[in-house]
C-alpha cells in the first residue's frame, strides 16, 4: 500500500476534510467540533479549513443535532453529525432509531437519507460506565440502519469516506482507545461497507473481532500460534449489515468459529453470527461456537474491574484453545 | 405590512380547501368506525383555520413537518386527497405505498416532508430543513406544526433553542387544542400562555385565534417573512379546539359540560363563512352548494380509492436500505 502515515484520529479529520472538499453538500454538525476541534481532536483544522457554516458547533442537545441533520438531508444536503460519546445515543435514540432508520420506508422510499453520524465508542481508558460502551448492539435490531466500526487508521478513514457517500443513515463507531493507534492511509481509497476483511488466514479456527477486540485477536493468535492453533481472524468491519457470507466462508474452511466483543453477550452481533451459523451451516461445525463477550454488567471504573470487564488477550486465547480442542 | 391580501378566487379556494379537510376526516371516521381504517386515527376536525390560514403562506421551496394529527395539514399542502385517503386505507398508491398510513402522511414532492408520530419530533426535523436554506442561501422557510403537549417533551426545547441560536428561518406553530392526548393542558402544564415559552430562546411569538384562518394566515406570514429575511425563527400559539376525540373511539367524556358547543359555536369552518358572506364574496346559497359539492367528492373518493389494489407482498421488503 502507498500510503501517508496516520494515526486512527488524524484519519478521521483526513475523511472528514476530503469528503468536505468532494462535495460542497457535505458538512459536519456536533458539539465543540469547531474551533474546539472535537473533544477527542478529530475535527482539528476544519473549522480553520471549511468554515463556520460546514464545521458547526451545537448546543448539547444530541435530539436536535439527528433531528437537524434528518431534516437537512430531506432537503438535499449530506450532513455528518458526531456525538461525541456513543453513550450519548441514548439521548437521541428517538431520532436514530424512529425517525432516521425508518424515514425511507415509512415514506415509500420517497427520500434518501445520507447521514452519518460519527460516535467515539468504547471502553479501556477509564471513562466508567456512561462514557465507555461500544453500543453497537443497540442498533441491531433497528433495520434501516448500517452501523460500521473500523479498527485501523486506513480503515477509519476508508468507511467513513463510504458512509458519507452513503445514502443510507450509517453509523460510524470510532473507538477511543484506538484514536492514537498508528497506520497508513490511502488518500482518496474507499473502504467499503458491509464487506469484511480476513485479517489473518488460517485454517483451525474462525475467529470474527472488530476494533480493539481485533488488536488483541491478533496478539492472542500469534500466542496460539505457537502451539499449532491457526487462528483466521476476520473484522467484519460493518456490523449492519454484518457480511455474514465471509464468515461463513471461513467457517465451512475451519469448522471452527468464535466471536469476541467488547460488549455483554446478550443480543449482540456475536450472538447474531452464531445463531445464524447454527441455523445455516451447523454442519460446517467440527465444534460448539463459541462467543467470548464482556461481562453481563455496567463497565465498572476502577482499572483491574475494567480489564477483567472485556475480554483479555489471554481469556481470548484460552477461549481460542478450548473450541479448537474441541 | 401584513400579508397580501386573498383575492376572491384566493378565499374561496381557502374555504373549500377548509371544507375539504373537515368532509376527509369525517369520511376517516365513518371508515375508521367501520373497521376499514386500521391501527388509530388522530382527526383534525375544528382545527381547520390553523392549517389551511399557515399554509397559504408557503411556497414553492418551503418546508412543512406536522404530527400524527396530520391529515389536515398534508391535505392544506396540496396533497391529493386521493392518495392520502388511499394511505391511510394502506393502498399501494397510497402517498407512502401503504408503508406509513394515517399518522405518516408525506409527500415530499410537494414540501410535506413528514407526519410525525413521536411527539415532538418533527420539530428538530424542521431545524434541519430550515438549515438547508440557511446553507444554501436561498429564502425558503420550514414550518412546523405540534400540539400543546409537545411543549412538555425535551425535543421542543432543544430545537426551539437550535432554531434561535442558528437563527434558523423556521415556524413553529403550536396548535393549542387544549387537550395532550385526554388531559386537559392546565394540569400538565405550569403556564397558560404556551407563546410565553419563547422568551426562554429570545425568540418572537405571538398568539392568534386559531378558528379564524385570515388571522392565521397574518401572523404565520409575519412569521415567514422575518425568518426568509434572515431574522430567526419564531413560535406561534394557535388557539383552537378539538372538536373530536383523542384517538380512535374515544368520546372525550373528560370534556366539562358545554365546552364542545361554546367552541361549535366558534366552529372556524362557520366563523370564515360568515366572513365571506359580510365581504360579499360569496352568498349562503353559494357556500352551501360548495359544501354539498365537497361532500359528494369526498364521497366518490372514498368509494373508488376503497377498490384500489392492496400493495404487492415484496413491498414489505423494498425501501429499508437504498
Amino acid at each position: 500500500m502507498s500510503g501517508i502515515p496516520a494515526t486512527y484520529r488524524e484519519a478521521v479529520a483526513l475523511a472528514l476534510a476530503d469528503e468536505m472538499e468532494a462535495d460542497p453538500d457535505v458538512f459536519c454538525l456536533g458539539e465543540d467540533i469547531g474551533a474546539a476541534g472535537g473533544v477527542f481532536k478529530t475535527t482539528v483544522g476544519l473549522f480553520e479549513r471549511f468554515g463556520p457554516d460546514r464545521v458547526r458547533d451545537t448546543p448539547i442537545s444530541e435530539q436536535a443535532i439527528v433531528g437537524a441533520a434528518l431534516g437537512a438531508a430531506l432537503t438535499g444536503l449530506r450532513p455528518v453529525a458526531e456525538l461525541m460519546f456513543a453513550d450519548f445515543a441514548g439521548v437521541a435514540f428517538d431520532q436514530i432509531a424512529n425517525q432516521l432508520a425508518k424515514y425511507r420506508y415509512m415514506s415509500g422510499g420517497q427520500a434518501t437519507v445520507p447521514v452519518t453520524i460519527r460516535m467515539a465508542c468504547g471502553a479501556g481508558l477509564g471513562f466508567a460506565a456512561q462514557h465507555s460502551q461500544t453500543a453497537e448492539n443497540w442498533f441491531l435490531n433497528v433495520p434501516g440502519l448500517m452501523v460500521c466500526a473500523p479498527a485501523t487508521p486506513a480503515d477509519a478513514y476508508g468507511l467513513l469516506r463510504s458512509a458519507i457517500r452513503n445514502d443510507n443513515p450509517v453509523i460510524v463507531l470510532e473507538h477511543k482507545a484506538l484514536y492514537a493507534e498508528k497506520g497508513e492511509v490511502e488518500p482518496g481509497g474507499m473502504v467499503p461497507l458491509g464487506v469484511a476483511e480476513v485479517v489473518r488466514e488460517g485454517h483451525t479456527v474462525t475467529v470474527a473481532a472488530p476494533q480493539q477486540m481485533r488488536h488483541r485477536c491478533i496478539a492472542a493468535a500469534d500466542e496460539v500460534a505457537a502451539e499449532g492453533v491457526e487462528v483466521e481472524l476476520i473484522d467484519p468491519k460493518t456490523l449492519a449489515p454484518i457480511d455474514m457470507e465471509t464468515i461463513a466462508a471461513s467457517v465451512r474452511k475451519t469448522g471452527r468459529l468464535v466471536c469476541v466483543q467488547e460488549s455483554p453477550a446478550a443480543g449482540s452481533w456475536g450472538a447474531t453470527v452464531i445463531a445464524h451459523i447454527a441455523e445455516h451451516a451447523l454442519d460446517d461445525l467440527d465444534a460448539p461456537p463459541a462467543l467470548i463477550a464482556a461481562d453481563d454488567t455496567p463497565i465498572p471504573y476502577a482499572a483491574p474491574l475494567e480489564d477483567l470487564w472485556m475480554p483479555t488477550e489471554e481469556r481470548i486465547a484460552d477461549g481460542i484453545r478450548r473450541v479448537a480442542a474441541l | 405590512m401584513s400579508a397580501p391580501e386573498l383575492s376572491p378566487a384566493d378565499l374561496l379556494a381557502a374555504h373549500r380547501s377548509m371544507l375539504e379537510i373537515r368532509q376527509f376526516e369525517d369520511e376517516v371516521q365513518r371508515l375508521f368506525l367501520q373497521n376499514v381504517v386500521r391501527g388509530s386515527t388522530h382527526l383534525y376536525q375544528g382545527q381547520e383555520a390553523v392549517a389551511v390560514g399557515a399554509c397559504s403562506v408557503l411556497r414553492e421551496g418551503d418546508t412543512m413537518t406536522c404530527t400524527y394529527r396530520g391529515h389536515g395539514a398534508v391535505l392544506a399542502m396540496g396533497a391529493p386527497a386521493d392518495r392520502s385517503l388511499a394511505e391511510i386505507l394502506g393502498k399501494a398508491d397510497g402517498l407512502c405505498g401503504g408503508k406509513g398510513g394515517s399518522m405518516h402522511l408525506t409527500d415530499v414532492s410537494r414540501g410535506i416532508l413528514g407526519s410525525f408520530a413521536i411527539v415532538g419530533a418533527n420539530l428538530a426535523v424542521t431545524c434541519g430543513a430550515a438549515l438547508s436554506a440557511t446553507y444554501r442561501r436561498t429564502d425558503a422557510i420550514s414550518l412546523a406544526f405540534f400540539g400543546d403537549g409537545a411543549t412538555n417533551i425535551g425535543t421542543f426545547h432543544e430545537a426551539l433553542n437550535l432554531a434561535a441560536i442558528w437563527r434558523l428561518p423556521a415556524v413553529f406553530v403550536c396548535e393549542n387544542n387544549l387537550y395532550g392526548e385526554y388531559s386537559p393542558i392546565a394540569s400538565t402544564t405550569p403556564i397558560e400562555r404556551l407563546a410565553d415559552r419563547a422568551t426562554s430562546y429570545g425568540m418572537a411569538s405571538a398568539q392568534v385565534d386559531g378558528n379564524d384562518v385570515l388571522a392565521v394566515r397574518e401572523v404565520v406570514w409575519e412569521a415567514a417573512e422575518r425568518g426568509r429575511a434572515g431574522e430567526g425563527p419564531m413560535l406561534i400559539e394557535a388557539l383552537t379546539y378539538r372538536q373530536r376525540g383523542h384517538s380512535r373511539t374515544d368520546p372525550a367524556a373528560y370534556r366539562p359540560d358545554g365546552e364542545l358547543e361554546r367552541w361549535l359555536e366558534r366552529d372556524p369552518i362557520l366563523l370564515f363563512e360568515r366572513a365571506l358572506v359580510e365581504r360579499g364574496v360569496a352568498t349562503p346559497n353559494e357556500l352551501a352548494t360548495v359544501r354539498t359539492e365537497v361532500e359528494r367528492e369526498i364521497k366518490r373518493i372514498s368509494d373508488e380509492v376503497r377498490a384500489w389494489p392492496e400493495p404487492r407482498p415484496e413491498a414489505r421488503f423494498e425501501d429499508v436500505l437504498v
